[in-house]
């Protein structure tokens, strides 16, 4: 599908066929960003499919995804771009005599010599890109203001150059995990979407689709306690992926049931924590004893 | 709002509801409700769920936002039908109210044990059409204005939902089939309840042919859903952001007003290059204040909700202020300092001060009196001039001497005294609440919210920085 889609259910049944399953106000946020090229921000706990929806998108548009992974005193070297200083100086070294000082500094600094970073390379593009700005509330408030300019008017200024317009216009999904408040002026210009952990229907579809050999009982099981997991005051309560892993975890053992013998066997896939671990084992384990004498 | 001028339009209802939203302290500019009309443009209007996510989209932009905006689009456009109903003169009824018993909205005829498991049923799989044909069946079936009724909406909700045995607690006496042997999820009774509410008041609106005034969120409806897990990582979030800004803050301040004071000597110094006269005035730099800080935790069962709010705000603070020396107390008092510096998970911790602390001794209720003996007995020599001492508790003495002459004299020998109060200030003072008693020694905060808890922190860093 090169051409935007046309209506909400379009890109909803888009996604699906990407393999990912969007609940209603994830296609509609989605296709708002697309239809008003309007970067999206997406927050939400850690494993609720952000990133995938930025991968769904790109693959069902038909688009390359450019991704830029944010941390901790990343910088525009590294975001935008940077000049190839090497080449740089090679090109001098090569023309050191005879040429004037102004020929070389019209050289050195042409495209050439531009290393592309993600954000360069989106705008850049010569076919539309999906840009995805991975865990933005990682970096520092510097940073956000930085991207200000590129996710507003698709625009870059490189000093030595002037403006680098967008020749075309990506779709910008930025996700957070809420470790912090992004500013004001970022949030005023995205759209919103809010993704939590999605209901238990929706959570057993998920799972269905990327582990159909799995028994619907067992599944259907499965993701009711991975919602009793998630209910707990755990560090790191499991995320869809790791429901997903779970399954097919499951699917290899060849287990009919989960009782509390396979719980107990299987529950590291799912909690990640020694503390976790502990409260898992006695709230949940419990919670599945009676399964045992059935078999 | 008034009625009857109201423009006509979408647009204008809009542009409303964008004021309501701005009344319930969203942040929301020109630029959000320009990309509203936009959005709204693109997808078609005919579901409710889409416009509605569409809207939210544009102009909620954070969890807690979005769940202001959910309460006030449904309030909103929950009075705007009302109005427009009230302006047209269109009722319930069609305008005619003689086939009443004919509409099969009559309570008589309905088998209330069906309509008791079809709600249930309902709830279990968040039919919302249907459950909001049934509020009105359970309203005909329990709520007749005119007979039972108190009059009081809220009052009216809850006595239909115990008439109609929803509960969220499991019903074994139920069939394995039937959702209410598991019990119902509290989201789902709590938003039966609200179509049973919005039900009631649009009868009462239909009656009385009159719109009450919109009435503003409480903190109640607006703090997100509680369950103590949330909340302890709604309290973290905030807290953690609070430290942010608590760093941030300072240096804030202490770069506006760098130079306050004239250093005389340097000044002199300088002088003596320039003949004797100051030509060039030294300042003398700020330093920033450490604040030396005693907290006092109340633990006992009056404040059990909220002692986990506390005792996170007090991990929360260990992480923020290195000179700190916390205590939890319910009838006596004991240091906690070393837990805090143990531990640093907050479950280990809670779980700590709950097994070795020895604060509840023969009753188990607070005595504020003989709290304020000890820790002074315990502090006497420490406590200095500098330090600021907070007070997380209730002040319900169970009756006992609150020894107000004690807090003073503590209070008079720190530098500034806080107390944070978790009942809302309506309930103070009643029942054995001693907080008068106390609030002339020191300053006295509501909190049981983290934006209560965000208000006080704030204060705290700024008068601690001038």
């Amino acid at each position: 599908m090169d051409a935007l889609p046309a209506s909400v259910d379009e890109l909803t049944d888009g996604l699906r066929a990407a393999g990912y399953l969007p609940g209603s106000s994830t296609a509609l946020v989605a296709y708002l960003a697309i239809r008003l090229g309007k970067p999206v921000l997406v927050e939400g706990p850690a494993g609720v499919g952000k990133t995938e929806l930025a991968k769904a998108l790109a693959s069902c548009l038909g688009r390359e995804l450019v991704r830029l992974q944010c941390y901790e005193g990343l910088d525009e070297a590294k975001a935008l771009y940077e000049w190839n200083y090497r080449k740089q100086l090679l090109r001098i070294q090569a023309e050191a005599d005879g040429a004037s000082w102004s020929e070389v500094q019209d050289d050195i600094f042409g495209k050439e010599f531009l290393l592309a970073r993600p954000l360069l390379s989106a705008i850049s593009a010569s076919s539309p890109v999906v840009l995805l700005i991975d865990e933005i509330d990682k970096t520092d408030q510097e940073f956000e203001a930085m991207l200000l300019e590129v996710l507003s008017d698709f625009q870059i200024t490189i000093p030595e150059l002037g403006r680098i317009e967008a020749i075309s216009q990506p779709v910008v999904v930025l996700t957070s995990n809420n470790s912090r408040e992004l500013t004001e002026a970022l949030k005023r210009r995205c759209l919103y979407l809010w993704l939590d952990y999605p209901t238990l229907e929706h959570e057993l579809e998920i799972v269905r689709l990327h582990a159909p050999e799995l028994a619907e009982t067992v599944a259907r099981k499965l993701v009711g306690v991975i919602g009793m997991v998630r209910e707990l005051d755990l560090k790191k309560p499991p995320s869809i992926a790791e429901a997903i892993d779970w399954a097919r975890a499951l699917l290899l053992l060849g287990a009919r049931d989960i009782d509390e013998d396979t719980f107990a066997q299987t529950m590291s896939v799912i909690v990640k924590h020694r503390t976790d671990l502990e409260v898992v084992a006695a709230r949940v384990g419990i919670a599945l004893a009676p399964a045992t004498p059935a078999q | 709002m008034s009625l009857p001028p109201a423009l006509p339009g979408i647009d204008a209802r809009l542009l409303e509801l964008g004021e309501e939203l701005r009344a319930e302290g969203l942040a929301i500019g020109t630029s959000e409700l320009l990309d509203a009309f936009a959005a709204l443009e693109e997808i078609d209007w005919t579901e409710r769920e889409r416009f509605q996510s569409a809207l939210a989209a544009t102009l909620a932009k954070s969890p807690e936002g979005r769940r202001v905006f959910d309460l006030v689009f449904e309030r909103f456009f929950f009075r705007a039908v009302e109005a427009a109903a009230l302006r047209e003169g269109v009722t319930e009824r069609g305008g005619s109210r003689e086939d009443d018993g004919r509409n099969g909205l009559d309570g008589s005829q309905l088998d209330l044990d069906e309509l008791r498991a079809a709600i249930a049923q309902a709830m279990a799989d968040f039919d919302e059409a249907r459950l909001r044909d049934l509020a009105r069946l359970a309203i005909a079936a329990f709520g007749r204005p005119d007979e039972a009724s108190s009059g009081v909406v809220g009052v009216d909700v809850q006595r239909i939902r115990r008439a109609l045995g929803l509960r969220s607690d499991p019903q074994p006496q139920f069939d394995p089939e039937d959702p209410r042997r598991e019990g119902l999820g509290r989201e789902a009774l709590r938003h039966f309840e609200m179509l049973l509410r919005q039900e009631l008041e649009r009868a009462q609106i239909e009656r009385t042919q009159t719109l009450a005034p919109a009435r503003p969120l409480g903190d109640l409806d607006r703090a997100l859903p509680s369950g103590p897990t949330a909340d302890l990582a709604a309290v973290h979030r905030v807290v953690a952001q609070l430290r942010r800004r608590l760093a941030t803050r300072g240096s804030e301040l202490r770069g506006q007003r760098r130079h306050d004071h004239i250093d005389m000597r340097r000044t002199m110094r300088g002088s003596l290059q320039t003949g004797g006269v100051p030509v060039v005035i030294k300042q003398r730099p700020r330093r920033p204040r450490r604040p030396e800080l005693y907290v006092l935790c109340d633990v006992s069962t009056s404040v059990t909700s909220a002692s986990v709010f506390f005792l996170s705000v007090l991990h929360a603070l260990h992480d923020s202020f290195r000179r700190m020396r916390s205590f939890v107390f319910i009838e006596r008092v004991s240091e906690v300092t070393d837990v805090f510096a143990h531990e640093r998970a907050f479950k280990a911790v809670s779980e700590a001060i709950a097994g070795e602390a020895g604060v509840a001794d023969v009753s188990g209720y607070t005595d504020y009196g003989r709290v304020w003996s000890e820790f002074r007995v315990l502090v006497e020599d420490d406590l200095d001039p500098r330090a600021t001492l907070i007070v997380l508790g209730d002040a319900r003495t169970n009756g006992r001497d609150p020894r107000a002459a004690e807090f003073a004299a503590l209070t008079a020998r720190a530098r500034r005294a806080f107390w944070l109060n978790p009942e809302p200030r309506l309930y103070w003072n009643y029942g054995d609440s001693v907080i008068a008693a106390y609030a002339p020694f020191c300053e006295v905060f509501e909190c049981w919210t983290t934006r209560q808890l965000e208000d006080f922190v704030r204060s705290l860093t700024a008068s601690a920085a001038a």
